[in-house]
């Protein structure tokens, strides 16, 4: 059943999807990849996003990707907060490995009982002009509800890949992964440089929600299914390179695509990970993680 | 001791038997109360959307039943805990009830993957178990005291298609292939093997057979991969993040079946049905009640459905209920009949009770036949017809948007090929 129609289509989707999965995995590639920080939670902290631009655009009408912007400032505050109890709970006296994971485990279980409580459990989809709206090129379709979420993703990527390149906080932010201790030695206080990068990474969940919302319904356990996806994207990309967290996001998107038009749905996600698998035999630091990284 | 003393003593001993057997008995009776009923249900996950309605719905018949003086002279009380919708926690939840909490009788959570794992922990305990909206279950248990509500018929897996494939075997010209997509899940598989039976038997050319893992974020690819296809008929079955993807994806880009639907769980809950509004246009879908005139079978159904409606918003349910609703009361109801008319908690009366007995429920006369299904197929098919707004969820109340196509005896319509209604 191969034809050239198929193809491109399939690889297009495949573009689409990458770039929404790396929307939802960049904000993880900071937390986890250059912070240390296993934020199981991340997918969860998305759908708290995807719900506050539900809410809008059942409400007021407002576009959710509009509100996912407005509300970015809120998830900065929310995650410095949750920071600041991480580093005195956990990180300051070393015990962040096991039960920084259980304290992330717990956020997560607040975060989806709390949608529960108090917008129940329906699947709920937004309304905007775009979501309905295709462009064709002869056979081939650039559908707006995929297109959209992968432009705002692009644009996610290349400025948080210019902030940790270009900056003073964003170079500290690479810095704090690297040597924290040398980082003190020229007077930047590490934990302050974690904050405001968890803070970022929260805050790219306000965005990632918007998008989420648009493309697939939503109820408040559906950030489960896509835990094992965004870290093995962050994995493969490499840790803490936004670069490769959105070449692996792509990578995905299209093994995805073109496993599912060309051999059946059901075999993408284990060609996808095996994919991984592979790529993390001939390079264990993923696609773009520093030689010598061992973590 | 003369003959008066001997006497006198014998009948006060007897008397204080009986007081302290009245007693004991009654002590005893007042130890069995409440009765209660246990199980797990979805209250999280992705079938917390049909738990929390059937959750409404079993309460307001244990609301029903105490008004009228609860069962065997105690009032009925419902124990359960939230299964996650993860298979994995019922196992431990069902022990719990039954060891623990000491639950008199348990019915199971809703649907087919929640049932499955309950079913060897109730059979140990030879208990009468009602199921919820299970495929097929009892399939290989073939266990005596299992009896399921959902109206599939007694080779569920095959006749619950049954009416979808009636109603496009009436489309002119007649359909002469197929494609089937179904969602990785024990439910989606059975329901897919089933109608694959069906359109063998009806001789449909199989063109396209894959199943999709439940986390799929775009479904566009597969509706492409189908329409390379080229299929005449496009059935589908799904859990609901997957119904609203295929049904949008299919919307974008497009599809020459005649037919497209089956087997789409979730496209009749109130939320998914309010956001795809006019893209429902066209689905041939199941279904077990909708608001069209020839649903008067069912009584004390829209009176139940209307307790429902007042209740479900404070409750954060599902706003219609038409979906679980009547079938999570009417389970209940068949296990509170069986036990009124046995009089006792004995398990395996009761069951024989129910294999024997037509029960007139809000949901019409069910009978059971020897594996606990329904001795005959009621599962509807039905056409998503003039759907006008997007986001208005008030026109899915009225008669004429989801016309019944099969079986013949509730038509309200006569089916019409996809793209026409688009």
């Amino acid at each position: 059943m191969f034809s050239f129609e198929l193809l491109i289509n399939a690889i297009v989707i495949g573009i689409l999807l990458g770039g929404f999965y790396a929307a939802l995995s960049i904000g993880l590639s900071i937390s986890f990849g250059l912070l240390d920080i296993v934020n199981i939670a991340h997918p969860t902290f998305i759908i708290l996003g995807a719900f506050f631009c539900y809410i809008f655009n059942n409400n007021f009408g407002y576009d959710p990707i509009l509100v996912g912007l407005v509300f970015t400032p809120v998830f900065y505050v929310l995650g410095n907060l949750i920071y600041i109890v991480y580093y005195h709970k956990f990180e300051k006296t070393g015990a962040e490995a096991l039960r920084g994971l259980a304290f992330f485990f717990g956020i997560l279980f607040i975060i989806e009982v709390s949608l529960i409580v108090f917008f129940g459990v329906d699947f709920r989809l937004v309304q905007a002009d775009y979501i309905d709206f295709k462009l064709s090129f002869g056979d081939v379709d650039l559908p707006f509800r995929m297109f959209v979420p992968f432009v705002i993703a692009m644009a996610l990527t290349l400025g948080l890949q210019y902030f940790s390149s270009h900056t003073f906080f964003g170079r500290a932010m690479q810095a704090v992964a690297q040597d924290s201790l040398a980082l003190r030695l020229v007077a930047i206080d590490p934990a302050k440089i974690k904050r405001i990068a968890f803070g970022i990474s929260l805050a790219t969940c306000s965005i990632a929600g918007a998008l989420v919302v648009i493309v697939i319904p939503i109820e408040p356990s559906v950030g489960r299914l896509y835990i094992g996806q965004v870290f093995a994207i962050v994995v493969l990309g490499g840790l803490g390179s936004q670069s490769g967290t959105l070449i692996a996001a792509m990578m995905l998107g299209l093994i995805e695509s073109l496993v599912t038009t060309f051999f059946g749905p059901s075999w993408a996600p284990a060609v996808a990970f095996g994919a991984l698998i592979l790529v993390l035999a001939f390079r264990p630091t993923g696609i773009f993680g520093r030689v010598g990284d061992t973590r | 001791m003369n003959r008066f003393c001997k006497h006198t003593f014998a009948i006060a001993a007897a008397g204080v038997i009986a007081v302290a057997g009245y007693m004991a008995s009654s002590s005893q009776a007042i130890a069995a109360c409440p009765l209660k009923i246990g199980f797990s249900m979805a209250q999280s996950g992705g079938l917390a959307g049909g738990g929390k309605q059937a959750l409404v719905s079993m309460e307001m018949w244990a609301k029903d039943v105490n008004a009228k003086g609860g069962l065997l002279n105690c009032p009925v009380k419902l124990i359960y805990y939230d299964d996650q919708t993860n298979p994995k926690t019922v196992p431990g939840i069902y022990a719990k009830l039954l060891d623990i909490d000491k639950v008199d009788f348990v019915v199971s959570g809703y649907g087919t993957n929640l049932i499955a794992p309950a079913l060897p922990v109730v059979i140990q305990r030879e208990m009468v178990f009602m199921g919820l909206f299970g495929m097929n279950n009892n399939k290989k248990w073939k266990y005596d005291k299992y009896f399921q509500i959902l109206p599939s018929g007694p080779d569920p897996a095959v006749d619950f298609s049954s009416s979808w494939f009636e109603t496009v075997m009436k489309m002119n010209p007649k359909p002469k292939s197929i494609a089937f997509v179904a969602a990785d899940a024990e439910f989606a598989r059975n329901l897919k093997d089933g109608a694959i039976t069906n359109a063998k038997r009806l001789g449909l050319k199989i063109v396209y057979n894959k199943n999709f893992p439940p986390r799929t974020a775009d479904h566009t690819p597969i509706v492409r991969a189908v329409n390379a296809t080229n299929p005449d008929l496009f059935y589908v079955a799904s859990y609901p993040n997957g119904s609203a993807g295929l049904v949008r994806a299919v919307s974008e880009v497009g599809t020459k079946a005649r037919a497209f639907g089956g087997g789409m769980v979730g496209l009749q809950f109130a939320g998914i049905m309010k956001g795809l509004g006019p893209k429902l246009n066209g689905v041939l879908n199941y279904d077990f009640y909708v608001p069209e005139p020839n649903m008067n079978v069912y009584p004390g159904v829209e009176a139940l459905l209307m307790e429902y409606q007042k209740i479900a918003p404070a409750k954060k349910v599902d706003a219609l209920g038409y979906y679980l609703a009547p079938w999570s009361y009417a389970y209940l109801q068949i296990l509170g009949d069986a036990i009124k008319a046995v009089g006792s908690k004995d398990q395996a009366k009761i069951a024989e009770y129910i294999h024997k007995t037509e029960f007139t429920t809000v949901v019409g006369k069910v009978k059971f036949g020897a594996n606990g299904e329904w001795a005959h197929p009621r599962t509807l098919t039905v056409q998503w017809q003039n759907i006008k707004k997007q986001n208005d969820l008030d026109q899915f109340t009225k008669p004429g948007v989801r016309k019944i196509m099969g079986p013949a005896a509730f038509a309200t319509g006569k089916v019409q090929p996809f793209n026409s209604l688009r």
